[in-house]
């Protein structure tokens, strides 16, 4: 296996609504970002892998005018999935795995403003039996709470504790939309969303993106002082059908977390992509961290969720850890689907 | 228009291999009729902001008027402006106007017509530079007989009546010729 690593991150702002720019207007500086923190240019990367949905932007192939953001001249090794930008970045892993590319800048956005998001997300389901029924995303994560507490597995009150927690360390996080939070006592005073979930159990709907670049061996080196190793990466997928899973744990999570050898080590911070409160409960216990592993130190989903980014923005905040020295090795998530139903775990790890 | 199969269009072109086929439902289990199609009511309904550059672009238009992205780097326009340099991926450094004649830097004759704003076929659908842009926009022609419709041609947009005019590309009803020399076709390299 090569050695790779991030070796800058970039974010957006992120807002409920960017109205005035369109999706290359929006994710533009944010690339320029990541080039300038190293001071690179699209020149020195061998691949391009982005992650963004046509349904979000209520447009076909939107994804082609997005390239117009990255600078595609002369023609250059380029891809894109309908997913996540994590697996964006997963893809250009392989890449450079193979052989193929030795740089690569994964980026991933998304505009949720101009559609009614919750109705949106409806659309990942099967076309036969719940598509049909136009169940909203919030509705089926609401399933999917009652299950955790009615098998005593969290509680309303816990929920709103992981609610407080993410929002008050948010206050730290510049690119957070949601900071800060009212008391425990205040939130459960609140009337329910979807029964049991209310307005904080949810992540807020966000426009934004990340930018991220990868770099393997001497490159990775030569642009960051201390590189964010990517040394372990794997993603799973549970049932679409619901009624097929037990809704309170995360076998996928489970099995990605053993395949990237997230348990081989200690485990300094965790960023899970749990945009539900309840859902970083099933993600804690399906990783196995432990109480001296540090939880979303960036506020997680639950203080910003662009759509597509949200998952590729865990891996980068557990980079930017790295990089930095706060942490020596950290466990990213990503997710994609409903109720956790798709996972990719990454284990990143500085050295010296 | 197609034929319709109760609700299901079925194209039948003079090329079999692009027609549908028929369906063959298989026997269902039990006594009852087989299951042929459920109806379910699918839309999703958009605000849609095209952002900065587009909106000026989209202003202009109901002015009957063309504008461009200006490339910091290069100094080329493009159009429709979205803000960025596509060579460069750098924000454009402002919009200029453009045109709004052009010339065709190429064609082809359309026999099929999709929409139900289509000229009768065959028509010529043609990518047009217009004057001062770097690459081409889509546009129709019409007034000519289509075998002298050529590369290097110069023509003029037609525009939808004044009281018509709204801020979409469709105030541009077509393309017709004018009266001025062609241009040299190797001057069109590289600007479709």
């Amino acid at each position: 296996m090569r050695d790779v690593a991030i070796v800058s991150v970039s974010q957006s702002t992120h807002q409920r609504s960017l109205d005035h720019l369109n999706e290359v207007e929006m994710i533009q500086p944010v690339i320029q970002g990541a080039f300038e923190q190293i001071d690179a240019t699209i020149r020195d990367i061998d691949f391009v892998c982005s992650g963004s949905s046509d349904y979000l932007a209520g447009q076909a192939f939107s994804f082609v005018m997005s390239l117009d953001a990255v600078g595609a001249w002369p023609p250059m090794a380029e891809s894109h999935v309908e997913m996540d930008g994590a697996w964006a970045l997963y893809e250009a892993w392989l890449k450079i795995q193979s052989g193929h590319a030795d740089t690569a800048l994964v980026f991933a956005y998304s505009k949720a403003s101009p559609g009614d998001l919750p109705r949106v997300l409806s659309r990942q389901l099967d076309p036969y039996y719940y598509g049909p029924l136009w169940p909203d995303s919030v509705a089926i994560a609401g399933l999917q709470a009652r299950a955790m507490i009615d098998a005593g597995l969290t509680s309303e009150a816990a929920m709103a504790e992981i609610a407080h927690r993410n929002r008050t360390v948010a206050l730290d996080n510049p690119h957070a939309q949601v900071k800060g939070s009212a008391s425990i006592e205040e939130l459960l005073a609140q009337p329910y969303l979807s029964d049991p979930l209310r307005v904080h159990d949810c992540p807020p709907i966000s426009d934004g993106g990340v930018a991220v670049i990868l770099a393997a061996g001497d490159k990775a080196h030569q642009w960051s002082k201390r590189p964010a190793w990517i040394r372990g990466l794997d993603h799973r997928v549970d049932s679409h059908n619901f009624g097929a899973r037990d809704l309170t744990t995360s076998p996928s999570i489970s099995i990605a977390a053993d395949k990237a050898g997230v348990a081989h080590g200690k485990v300094d911070i965790a960023e899970l992509c749990t945009p539900f409160t309840h859902q970083e409960t099933i993600a804690v216990k399906a990783l196995g961290l432990g109480d001296d592993c540090v939880v979303n130190p960036s506020g997680g989903p639950l203080a910003a969720n662009p759509m597509m980014a949200a998952g590729l923005i865990r891996l980068g905040e557990v980079a930017n850890r790295i990089m930095d020295g706060t942490a020596d090795r950290g466990v990213a998530h990503a997710t994609s689907g409903h109720c956790l139903q798709q996972n990719l775990i990454a284990v990143l790890e500085g050295e010296g | 228009m197609p034929p319709y199969d109760n609700d299901r269009v079925v194209v039948e072109l003079t090329n079999p291999g692009w027609s549908q086929p028929e369906i063959h439902i298989p026997a269902g289990g039990g006594d009852g009729e087989p299951v042929q199609r459920i109806r379910v009511p699918a839309a999703l309904r958009y605000r849609y902001n095209p952002g900065t550059a587009p909106t000026e672009f989209l202003l202009a238009l109901a002015n009957k008027k063309l504008v461009g992205g200006v490339c910091p780097e290069t100094g080329d326009v493009y159009v429709p402006p979205r803000g960025v340099s596509p060579v460069v991926g750098r924000p454009t450094s402002g919009t200029v106007e453009i045109g709004p004649n052009g010339t065709v830097t190429t064609f082809c004759v359309v026999h099929i017509g999709f929409g139900v704003n289509a000229p009768p076929t065959p028509f010529v659908s043609a990518l047009i530079l217009p004057d001062g842009a770097a690459v081409s926009l889509y546009g129709t022609i019409l007034e000519i007989p289509i075998e002298q419709v050529r590369t290097g041609m110069r023509l003029e947009p037609v525009w939808v009546d004044d009281d018509e005019l709204t801020t979409s590309f469709e105030n541009i009803k077509y393309w017709r010729p004018l009266d001025e020399p062609d241009v040299d076709p190797d001057l069109l390299k590289g600007h479709m």
